[in-house]
């Protein structure tokens, strides 16, 4: 079974269809986008491998979504962090009033193995654990140069920091699959070649698999090793960016048919 | 002087309950965004049943007071589980009329079980006033007063430091958020309403020592309103501030108006002027956070 396994995944808002039978894989360690033009499904594919939107079923049979061989559709959304799933969100989802330090902190939430009681107290094993969290939490710091901003609010960074902030309180979490939501949405030449870089890293040196939802082709194309396409809810290719590009339901999506203004496609 | 000095000091005690009670409503609102209109109920909960335990089953009043703090634990628990989380997603004013709700619910239970007498604590602490900076002030009020401010301190630290604290601010701020980051958001809902009880019970079990308690007690909950408004909705320190504030400047209005006008009850109003004057000129109050919208 793959590392990633979506079958069949099919949701609908009271009878609108956002997505209807999708279904594809991710294998560990890999790169993977998924891409598709405006309302296409793409965040509600992200929402129901996070938890957010439950499936309603798929259309032949019951849909399955799984990460290394774990069903993750019987659980809610916040137990799914222990398995080693984390995100980010298109629109920044930053705890705003909090620190950057603060807010990476609550990345490693899930992590946490001592109570109420002792995060009161603060004694033996709270303090154990606060130094390991610290420690790791340090190194996603370094990782994505945040350094000069670790005291600062959250709200009160520059945009492109704050995608960076958020990427990083996704990463604390160790994650084994990171959803990443438009991370290079709104950034400029520069801050976007940064963000690919970051996200190759995380494939490469932290062995994260990735999914990620983005519009910039040039990117996608440049670091994805697998490319999934879906249009109005439905999958309408899967495979390497060269083979995606080439197929010609990709192109007619895109780039509409010549007698699209006719149909109304 | 000296009575306009006298009228600060019994201001700030109950200023101090004021805060303790609007801590509560703040820590709700803060994490659920639910305007609590039971808030001054909880209070009058707490403080009817420490009554009942001193008075009623005789138990002393140190013990009485630790169970009725782990009564409150349980009621605020209850509170969550059984009114307010089938009401998650549904409309806001929905959710604001169910505590509105509550609230008639709560006052009729301890009017069906005490009546709507006053009832008088038992004297806990010796009546000998002590003199602080050359006033005479009872103990009980010195000891409301230590009493709130350690209470706030403690959830100062609790959140500021504490990861649960943390984590509860964090979803105050991006409930989706908190959630993908492991954090079980219902928990966090239900500890909010487990520190708004308590801190209440507290705030109620200080009042009955100072002036007994009846069925009107819940009144309380109303001047909470002025207070938090003052501070800003969601601001801690907000809560601590503007209650003190309202219990001074209602204390010193009422007393002002008594002496120079021969008026009596301007402090059942003063409050709710401040809260108008308050919205006119700065609507997010002292500490609260603006709403901007970025487009």
């Amino acid at each position: 079974m793959a590392y990633l396994d979506i079958c069949d995944v099919t949701l609908t808002f009271k009878g609108i269809a956002a997505l209807m039978g999708v279904s594809f894989t991710v294998e560990q360690g890999t790169i993977a986008s998924l891409i598709g033009p405006n309302g296409a499904g793409k965040t509600s594919m992200l929402n129901c491998i996070s938890g957010r939107y439950t499936p309603d079923g798929g259309a032949s049979g019951p849909c399955r979504i799984s990460l290394d061989g774990e069903c993750l559709l019987s659980l809610p959304a916040h137990r799914r962090t222990g398995l080693g799933l984390s995100r980010t969100f298109q629109n920044i989802a930053l705890f705003k009033g909090l620190s950057v330090l603060d807010n990476l902190m609550v990345g490693r939430h899930g992590k946490l193995e001592y109570g109420l009681l002792a995060s009161i107290l603060y004694r033996g094993k709270a303090v154990r654990q606060e130094t390991l969290h610290r420690r790791r939490v340090e190194e996603v710091i370094d990782f994505l140069n945040l350094s000069p901003y670790r005291h600062q609010h959250a709200g009160r960074l520059p945009y492109g920091v704050r995608k960076r902030v958020e990427l990083g309180r996704a990463l604390a979490a160790e994650p084994k699959l990171i959803l990443l939501d438009e991370p290079m949405a709104g950034m400029n030449l520069e801050e976007t070649e940064d963000m690919a870089r970051y996200i190759l890293d995380i494939a490469e040196e932290w062995g994260v698999t990735v999914l990620l939802v983005e519009h910039d082709m040039g990117v996608v194309m440049d670091i994805s090793d697998k490319v999934v396409v879906i249009d109005f809810g439905q999958k309408i290719a899967e495979g390497t960016p060269e083979e995606v590009q080439a197929d010609a339901g990709v192109v007619a999506a895109y780039l509409g048919t010549e007698n699209a203004a006719f149909t109304g496609r | 002087m000296e009575y306009y000095l006298q009228l600060i000091v019994n201001g700030l005690v109950v200023g101090g309950i004021y805060s303790l009670v609007a801590l509560g409503f703040v820590v709700i609102y803060k994490a659920t965004k639910v305007v609590n209109f039971a808030q001054g109920e909880l209070v009058m909960a707490g403080a009817y049943v420490c009554f009942a335990l001193t008075v009623q089953f005789n138990i002393p009043f140190l013990w009485a007071f630790l169970v009725t703090l782990a009564f409150s634990v349980l009621l605020g628990l209850g509170i969550e589980r059984m009114v307010l989380r089938p009401l998650i997603g549904e409309e806001h004013i929905s959710v604001i009329m169910v505590t509105v709700g509550m609230s008639s619910v709560l006052k009729s239970l301890v009017q069906l079980f005490w009546g709507t007498q006053i009832k008088v604590y038992p004297q806990v602490l010796p009546t000998e006033p002590v003199v602080v900076a050359g006033l005479p002030v009872a103990p009980v009020y010195i000891a409301a007063f230590v009493l709130s401010a350690a209470l706030f301190a403690i959830f100062s630290l609790f959140f500021k430091y504490s990861r649960t604290g943390v984590a509860m601010r964090a979803t105050a701020f991006d409930q989706q958020a908190a959630q993908s980051m492991g954090i079980g958001i219902k928990n966090i809902f239900a500890m909010s309403w487990c520190i708004a009880c308590v801190v209440s019970a507290v705030g109620g079990v200080i009042l009955g020592n100072i002036n007994g308690i009846n069925a009107h007690l819940g009144h309380l909950g109303l001047k909470v309103f002025p207070a938090v408004i003052l501070g800003g909705l969601d601001s801690l320190l907000g809560a601590a501030l503007g209650g003190l504030i309202i219990g001074v400047l209602e204390n010193v209005c009422d007393g002002a108006a008594r002496q120079l006008l021969g008026l009596g009850g301007v402090r059942e109003v003063a409050a709710f002027i401040i809260l108008v004057v308050i919205l006119m000129i700065k609507p997010y109050g002292l500490f609260g956070t603006r709403e901007i919208e970025r487009v």
